[in-house]
């Protein structure tokens, strides 16, 4: 048991984060292209298109966090100090972003609609920054000292930080543009696609620079990637994204309206497990492993008894909700 | 390596996201079940006015709940950030608890909040009224877990520890229902219906002092009162009652919010302190008035009965006085109040001048904010009053802290603060602002977009809010 509940969760949690990557990611993506479009008929339909679910996508990252509270209260505890300005700005951000779905149609001037448009679209980009600074720090290592943080101030700044935050950015951006193609139609559904192609290419550039980059941290995570037999099973990631992003320009050149997006989804999915391929079994590297972080079997089994049941009844009455809302968004729908 | 300044402004922080947090909740918890009992009535009776008054409500619950959710999930990090140290010692019993929260609650308010709001014309009656339940529903099972969460920290129950100070599950049954957790949940529960009540009695008044024909403002007085008739003395039932267990308990917490310094002598029994300036410094009341004998009454259901007081416990020991003494006479004060007006509606209403009454109308629209000003003098009293403990004789605040410095600490705090201050502003205003349109017959559901009612943005939205809705699609 003590082996394997941490196992267990170990993929929970990770599913959780994965979850809410893809969900709020494409919330968030339209978000950071919101003020591309000038017209504001059409950033109408851009919120509605995500304006009935962001809700739930959002409770993800309090799945997430609290999961990590509770079954690796010691990966949390060292954690959310060690990214501590980083989660606060994501905080604060997500707080701009999350009011001004409600406030910005509440707006009774043109300067008041043009505040809560820029809170919009600037809490969705400055969160997804900030997501990405806190990825790339725990990739890159986190000094514990006893049972804490012992790191610096400043650990969370660097080179390779600030590049997962802008491949973070970019990369919800496209999840973004690509649901905008499935959702929309007319002019806003072709910007979205010449918005997509661009990021199309700037994503696969930003996922081989970050592949690269990535190994040559921590001695382990090459022997993980390059040594004999791993890349047995390693050496598939990159051969599916190529497969994955065929797909995406196939889809977006013939016009498909779901295609792009479920391959960028395929990508974010690849990109997931590759983070797990490198970092398992530490949950916070280089030193600690999710059995050393683990909550004891008491509280990992009693939370675990609940997910069993509970997940996939939340799986399923949010594919109900998302049922509800299906189809392009057009003008008039008054979701607010 | 402890910074005292650090901890100082780390509990700062987590008192004021939570104050700001705890005001929405209460707000989202009794108006959902307010809109879940509008909507059944409507449904029943298909009178217009009840679809008329949800319509009315529910845009404002939609502005609520958007603030209770985004400063949430501000809290849900709190214990990381800024409370390390509490997070690994207390996550392997707190967190599942939280966790539960999560999968139970959040999800089922937030997967169906979707349909409850924008849902009407797709999913048909049945199946809108079952998402609004299940909203109402998910509010208060976020309150069951949340609050269990933190009475354990007040009173807890069913763990053992380990040397190194960390606290391990031996019962869950015995940690979830801990001893104050029941007294606790029950006053908050009533608190949020409390609190809803009179700010829906408090615009339905206000809309009846302009305009007294108009039937839904009647009906949401009429409600609120009936509202506040029952629920009022039974909050103060309930009060006394988790005021007794925490006697039990906490009593450092109970003398604070008594004023009470000595041990009386022998049959002299305790007074009840109605003012007083309680100074920790020299451990005594300044200025006290006070009443022989009623403190026993109260605490004790005897005349002479006795309880132990704040100078039996060392200086590092108590928790600070003033907060705890003056929030508690706040909550209470209102909380008499409530039942006053309560009663004065009744009688009212037998007089048959419910709707006539502009005095008391007025009266209304002063108590609208007197349940959430009760809600968060509450929760001084609780939290301060626990002090110096997180968990309460096991674990000291200043043991709970994490390792950041003290310019961290204060930056975020800076930050929190403007943010807080420019978002609740807005949101508030927005709330004022909508509360102060009169509810009308045939009231749309969802406020029209100015760019959906007529092309471009013409002029103030507030304007075309009264057209008619066209059917979706
Ligand atoms: C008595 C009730 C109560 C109390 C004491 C608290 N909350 Fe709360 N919370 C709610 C009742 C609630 C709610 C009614 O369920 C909310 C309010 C509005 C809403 O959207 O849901 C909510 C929202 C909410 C959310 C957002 C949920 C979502 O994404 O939908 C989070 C993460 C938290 N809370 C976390 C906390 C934490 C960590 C607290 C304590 C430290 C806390 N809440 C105190
Ligand atoms: C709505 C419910 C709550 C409110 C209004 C509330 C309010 C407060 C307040 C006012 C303080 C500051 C006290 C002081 O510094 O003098 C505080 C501190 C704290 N609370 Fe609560 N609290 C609530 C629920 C919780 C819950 C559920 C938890 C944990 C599960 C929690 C954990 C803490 C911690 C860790 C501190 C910091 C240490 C301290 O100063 O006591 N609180 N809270
Ligand atoms: C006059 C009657 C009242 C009495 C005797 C009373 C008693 C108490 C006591 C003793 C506590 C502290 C419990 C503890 O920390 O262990 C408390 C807390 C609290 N009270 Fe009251 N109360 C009264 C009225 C109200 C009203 C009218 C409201 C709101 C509408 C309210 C809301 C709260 C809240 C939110 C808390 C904090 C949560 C909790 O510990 O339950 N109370 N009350």
């Amino acid at each position: 048991m003590a082996y394997a509940l941490p196992l267990i969760w170990a993929a929970l949690l990770a599913f959780a984060i994965l979850a809410y990557v893809v969900l709020d990611g494409f919330d968030l993506g339209v978000g950071i292209l919101f003020l591309a479009e000038h017209r504001e008929e059409d950033r109408d339909l851009m919120m509605n298109t995500v304006a009935p679910v962001w809700d739930g996508n959002e409770t993800w990252l309090v799945l997430g966090g609290g999961g990590l509270f509770a079954v690796f209260p010691l990966a949390y505890a060292t954690l959310m100090p060690a990214l501590y300005p980083a989660i606060i700005g994501m905080l604060l951000a997500l707080v701009f972003r999350g009011v001004a779905f409600e406030f910005r149609f509440k707006a009774r001037t043109r300067t008041g609609r043009r505040m809560w448009n820029i809170a919009f679209s600037g809490g969705s980009t400055v969160a997804a920054l900030c997501q990405g600074l806190a990825l790339g720090a725990l990739v890159q290592g986190i000094h514990i000292v006893g049972r804490g943080y012992g790191g610096g101030w400043w650990d969370w700044v660097t080179g390779f930080t600030i590049l997962c935050g802008i491949a973070v950015v970019i990369g919800y951006a496209l999840l973004g543009a690509t649901w905008l193609i499935w959702r929309t139609e007319g002019e806003l559904q072709a910007r979205a696609r010449r918005h997509a192609r661009a990021l199309g290419v700037a994503v696969l550039a930003l996922i081989v620079v970050v592949s690269l980059w990535t190994p040559m941290l921590n001695p382990r995570f090459s022997a993980r990637w390059f040594g004999w037999p791993e890349i047995l099973l390693t050496s598939p990631v990159p051969i599916l994204t190529a497969l994955l992003a065929w797909g995406f320009w196939h889809g977006l050149s013939r016009r498909h309206d779901a295609a792009p997006f479920l391959c960028v989804l395929g990508w974010f999915v690849l990109c997931f497990i590759g983070l797990g391929i490198s970092l398992f079994p530490y949950i916070v590297p280089p030193d600690l492993t999710i059995w050393q972080a683990a909550a004891p079997p008491a509280s990992q089994g009693f939370l675990l008894v609940g997910a069993v049941v509970l997940v996939p009844i939340i799986l399923a009455y949010t594919g109900y909700a998302y049922w509800v809302f299906r189809g392009k968004i057009r003008p008039g729908m008054h979701y607010h | 390596m402890i910074d005292h300044g650090a901890v100082f402004l780390a509990r700062l922080q987590f008192a004021f996201t939570l104050g700001f947090h705890i005001v929405f909740p209460a707000f989202s918890i009794g108006l959902a079940s307010y809109l879940a009992v509008l909507e059944a009535l409507w449904l029943r009776t298909g009178r217009q006015v009840f679809l008329d008054l949800f319509h009315y409500w529910i845009k404002i619950f939609a502005i609520g709940f958007a603030m209770g959710v985004v400063s949430g999930v501000v809290m849900s990090y709190q214990f990381g950030t800024n409370w390390g140290s509490f997070s690994d010692k207390t996550g392997p019993v707190l967190g599942p608890l939280l966790g539960y929260e999560v999968l139970t609650a959040f999800f089922l308010e937030s997967g169906f909040l979707g349909v409850m709001l924008f849902g009407m014309d797709r999913v048909g009656r049945g199946l809108h009224f079952l998402a609004t339940c299940l909203v109402a529903l998910g509010t208060l099972i976020s309150a069951f877990w949340i609050l269990s969460a933190n009475s354990w920290m007040q009173t807890p129950a069913g763990f053992t520890t380990t040397a190194d100070g960390r606290f391990l599950p031996a019962d869950w049954l015995a940690v979830i229902f801990n001893p104050s957790f029941p007294f606790r949940l029950a006053h908050m529960v009533l608190a949020t219906y409390l609190s809803v009540a009179f700010l829906v009695g408090a615009v339905g008044a206000f809309h009846l002092l302009r305009d007294r024909a108009n039937e839904a403002a009647r009906v949401m007085v009429s409600m609120a009162l009936w509202l506040a008739l029952i629920v009022a003395p039974l909050q103060v039932l309930v009060g006394d009652r988790h005021g007794l267990n925490t006697l039990l308990h906490q009593p450092a917490k109970v003398a604070a919010m008594e004023g009470d310094w000595l041990d009386p002598a022998p049959g002299a029994g305790e007074p009840l302190v109605v003012f007083a300036w309680p100074d920790d410094e020299k451990a005594a009341n300044l200025h006290e008035i006070a009443i022989p004998h009623l403190g026993s009454l109260i605490l004790t259901h005897s005349w002479t009965g006795a309880i132990k007081g704040l100078r039996d416990w060392a200086p590092a020991d108590r928790p600070p006085v003033p907060v705890v003494f003056f929030a508690f006479r706040i909550m209470v004060g209102l909380g008499l109040l409530m039942v006053g007006v309560g009663l004065l509606g009744a009688w009212l209403r037998w007089r048959g001048q419910l709707y006539q009454a502009a005095w008391f109308h007025r009266v209304l629209v002063a108590m609208a904010p007197a349940g959430f000003i009760s809600v968060l003098s509450g929760w001084m009293v609780t939290e301060v009053g626990r002090q110096p403990y997180t968990v309460y004789g096991m674990l000291r605040t200043i043991d709970s802290a994490s390792p950041i410095g003290l310019p961290g600490v204060a930056i975020s705090l800076a930050g929190f603060a403007i943010v807080y201050f420019i978002v609740y502003g807005a949101g508030i205003a927005i709330l004022l602002r909508e509360m102060a349109r009169p509810p009308v017959p045939g009231e749309p559901s969802a406020p029209r977009s100015p760019s959906h009612a007529a092309g471009l943005m013409p002029g103030p939205a507030g304007a075309i809010e009264d057209i008619p809705p066209t059917a979706a699609e």
